[in-house]
């Protein structure tokens, strides 16, 4: 396992984790835009235009896209988050280079406004999809009011109203300033040949303007309430619950995860004794975001409508017992055994290392190897967890609940 | 590339099948107890799934508690499901932890508590499934499509019903553990990093001494079919189209799945290219082969707003009308690259591995390696296919929509 870098003149950056013994070999451009380097104006925009990249290029139209890699028999992909815009294809090694010249020939998209008319109406039914889909748009109207104005607190479809009102201009004056080079990463793993990757690259990226695009990282003001959204035709009740927590360069990063794990996995945590094994709650977890300069830890919860309060008042309980009298030996054990292991059968495939390997490096600007990450689980302590607990108390933040009820009193 | 595949029969029954990986850190295993939701008694429908939940709740010398704790300590990433003919228990660790893990999975099918006492929480969480489902549209209209299409109780969903989970007790309980969870016809299925002589003793030891129990057959009753709405408050309308196919272990087998695979696979497949990608229609729309042990079907899906939902429906059918006049060479070119990277990639998944073995026994009696399933692709024509196209075409199409309203079935075709 060898990991490997290089900079082309105009600014693209190449990084590998490169393993010899991989069957496979993963390729993704990591371009630092999202939903946050948006205005309300074009908001969805980043995502909308991670759809028209597979819309066709100069030289090749929508259905050459997807017949191409099909035709190398890639399991290809693209997904937009707050913060970048990742386009990959896991290929076997001897596709390494045509699957780098497809990626990179797309994220030079035509943007043709016949694509963009057709485009718009998939990308409406994906909101509709998810309104129809729990917890109903409750955790985009969470991070709305927990960030309140805040770039974080837009959502990263947009709305049918931004969406419908967007323009084909708008989108190619969109793509100008955020795709050029020197805010893009190129990114393997798995059966990597670097040299040829970087000679790809070159030959493929090198004539890409290198327009750096800035972001401005502002500090959140995040707020604190309790809002409920009535919708009658829903069976269960939701809740999403957003505090604070460490960011993306926070050393606290990793006590938060494994205190994420302690109270709130799917099994085996505080809030599954409590709630989910039971029977009072269908689903309570506790998991920790991180972004470039702010963090949260969110809360989830369904369950029956008539529930709601009497579950919101446990899982607070349990944040706070956990603030006042910390959390034992015992879990936190359990916690570093399931969270490495998680590691370790993570990263026996090729693309999930592509998305680890990437997000450090768009993130961070750091390559850590499975093993830094296995070794800064073993060493937490307790005191960092309890740190953590302080600094990051789950139990301050934004609850939004979505559901049958029209009126929830909040926890106390 | 993999190795032989190893297997082993116990003589009460039970049959271990495992194939080494000795290129990953992981072992995984997947354990399949022949009691799925098709042994659920008429009037106590989800009981297969009750007791499932309840084996979780405690066994051998662990209570609940410790149970997860072990697990959790040893790194199993773990799931249980329910399926027609199945309970399914697997999970996936380090390679070193294995053995432990089967152990403890071992007492769960053989030496569950089963305690009372947890009856009426274990109840609740049968309840939340039922409401869960009900805000999952998408969900809920494949559950009741596979209900409608294949004979009862093929295709009953494992939840059950509200009704009857209500009246089951701790007794019916026990009962249907003593009476269904057996050596016969259980399949263990290993892959990834393990000793095969260590494992064929251990898994000897752990289940050897298990006796067997009767058979009892399923009894049948013919489907609804047709087609049928479903009134719910929503957006999107959500639409199910099934028809019938060629079981796994039919020698039609290939041609069917390729013909399955035309359709709905890369984004280059059919029903992507016509009604998403030319027509903007909606954002999910697949097919995709389903296989029981003796009979098979393909089960298509598309969820779009309600007023487009119409001419969705119409889109859908046609390319499903169409594929009976034939697949081209092309089209079969680019699946054989999926599906050789496909298989390739599972090379890098112990949990993918121990699921398809034990899945090839349960339907072949045999496992088919990784190499075979290439060469057996590798030999699929076009000829093949439109054969059996010729013969099979798509047609007699059950199909379910749910949404605000109901849309007319396009005449000559279902």
């Amino acid at each position: 396992m060898e990991f490997r870098r290089h900079t082309l003149p105009n600014g693209l950056e190449v990084v590998a984790e490169c393993n010899p013994a991989a069957y496979s070999t993963a390729v993704g451009f990591f371009v630092k835009t999202g939903s946050r380097d948006e205005s309300d104006q074009i908001a969805g925009v980043s995502h909308f235009l991670e759809h028209m990249a597979f819309k066709g290029t100069a030289k090749r139209t929508a259905d050459d896209v997807n017949r191409h890699f099909d035709e190398m028999g890639a399991h290809y992909n693209a997904f937009t988050n707050e913060e970048a815009t990742v386009y990959y294809a896991a290929v076997l090694p001897e596709k390494q280079e045509a699957a780098v010249e497809l990626l990179s020939d797309i994220l030079r998209p035509a943007l043709r406004r016949d694509d963009f008319d057709t485009e718009k109406q998939v990308i409406l039914e994906e909101i509709h999809m998810y309104e129809d889909q729990p917890p109903f748009g409750a955790d985009d109207k969470c991070k709305a009011a927990y960030y309140g104005p805040h770039p974080l607190g837009r959502s990263v479809l947009g709305t049918v109203e931004s969406i419908s009102r967007l323009s084909v201009e708008a989108m190619r004056e969109y793509f100008q300033s955020r795709y050029g080079a020197a805010n893009i990463a190129l990114v393997g793993a798995g059966q990597i040949d670097f040299a040829t990757l970087v000679d790809s690259a070159q030959r493929f990226c090198g004539h890409w303007e290198p327009a750096r695009a800035q972001r401005i990282v502002e500090s959140p003001d995040p707020r604190q309430g309790f809002q409920v959204i009535h919708k009658p035709a829903a069976t269960q009740q939701y809740a999403v619950w957003m505090a604070a927590g460490p960011s993306a360069t926070d050393p606290d990063r990793y006590a938060a995860k494994v205190l994420a794990a302690i109270l709130g996995d799917d099994t085996g945590s505080r809030l599954f004794w409590e709630l989910v094994d039971p029977g009072l709650a269908e689903h309570a977890g506790l998991h920790h975001y991180e972004y470039d300069g702010a963090g949260l830890m969110v809360t989830t919860l369904s369950c029956e409508p008539e529930q709601v309060e009497g579950n919101l008042q446990r899982i607070l309980d349990v944040y706070r017992a956990a603030q006042r009298h910390g959390v034992t030996d015992g879990e936190l054990a359990q916690a570093k055994h399931k969270v490495g292991s998680r590691v370790v059968l993570a990263s026996e495939r090729p693309r999930n290392r592509l998305f680890t390997v990437g997000s450090d490096w768009v993130q961070r600007h750091t390559y850590r190897s499975v093993r830094d990450d296995l070794d800064a689980v073993a060493a937490i302590s307790l005191d960092e967890v309890d740190q953590v607990l302080q600094r990051w108390p789950p139990s301050h933040g934004m609850t939004v609940t979505i559901g049958p009820r029209d009126q929830v009193k909040p926890p106390a | 590339m993999s190795e032989a595949i190893h297997c082993e029969s116990l003589s009460n029954g039970l049959v271990l099948v495992a194939e080494p990986m000795g290129w990953l850190e992981s072992a995984a295993f997947t354990l399949l107890v022949p009691a799925g939701c098709v042994y659920d008694p008429a009037e106590r429908s989800g009981l297969a799934n009750f007791t499932c939940e309840m084996s979780l709740r405690g066994a051998g010398r662990r209570d609940s508690r410790r149970f997860v704790e072990d697990l959790d300590n040893l790194g199993v990433e773990r799931s249980e499901s329910v399926s027609d003919a199945h309970v399914r228990y697997s999970g996936a660790t380090v390679s070193a932890n294995l053995p432990a893990a089967l152990g403890i999975f071992a007492d769960v099918v053989r030496r569950p508590h089963l305690p009372p006492e947890q009856l009426e929480a274990a109840r609740q969480v049968m309840f939340q499934e039922l409401r869960a489902v009900e805000d999952e549209p998408a969900q809920k209209v494949m559950i009741e499509l596979r209900r409608r299409h294949y004979p009862d109780p093929w295709g009953r969903p494992s939840q059950g019903a509200r009704q009857a989970i209500e009246l089951i007790t701790a007794e019916e309980i026990r009962e249907f553990f003593g009476r269904r969870f057996r050596p016969n016809g259980t399949i263990v299925g290993v892959a990834g990093r393990f000793d095969w002589p260590r494992l064929r003793d251990l898994v000897g030891e752990l289940f050897g001494d298990w006796p067997s129990g009767d058979e009892s057959p399923v009894e049948e009753s013919p489907p609804q079919r047709g087609s049928t709405h479903v009134a719910y408050d929503s957006n999107q309308t959500q639409i199910g189209v099934a028809y019938d196919s060629v079981p796994y272990r039919h020698p039609d087998y290939f041609p069917a799945w390729g013909a399955v695979g035309v359709l709905s696979g890369g984004m280059s497949a059919r029903l992507f290219t016509e009604v998403r990608e030319r027509r903007g229609l909606c954002y999910s729309v697949y097919a995709t082969y389903h296989t029981l042990r003796h009979r098979g079907g393909v089960f298509c899906y598309a969820g779009t707003t309600a007023d487009r939902a119409q001419e969705t429906l119409e889109v859908l059918l046609g390319e499903l009308v169409r594929l009976g006049q034939g697949v081209q060479t092309h089209e079969l070119d680019r699946l054989k690259a999926r599906i050789k990277s496909a298989l390739i990639m599972q090379q890098e998944s112990s949990a993918a591995r121990s699921s398809a073995v034990a899945r090839d026994w349960y339907h072949l009696g045999r496992v088919r390696s990784v190499e075979e399933l290439g060469r057996l692709v590798d030999q699929l024509t076009c000829e093949r296919i439109n054969a059996y196209l010729a013969e099979h075409p798509p047609q007699d199409f059950t199909i379910v929509t749910l949404g605000p309203h109901a849309l007319e079935v396009p005449r000559g075709v279902s």
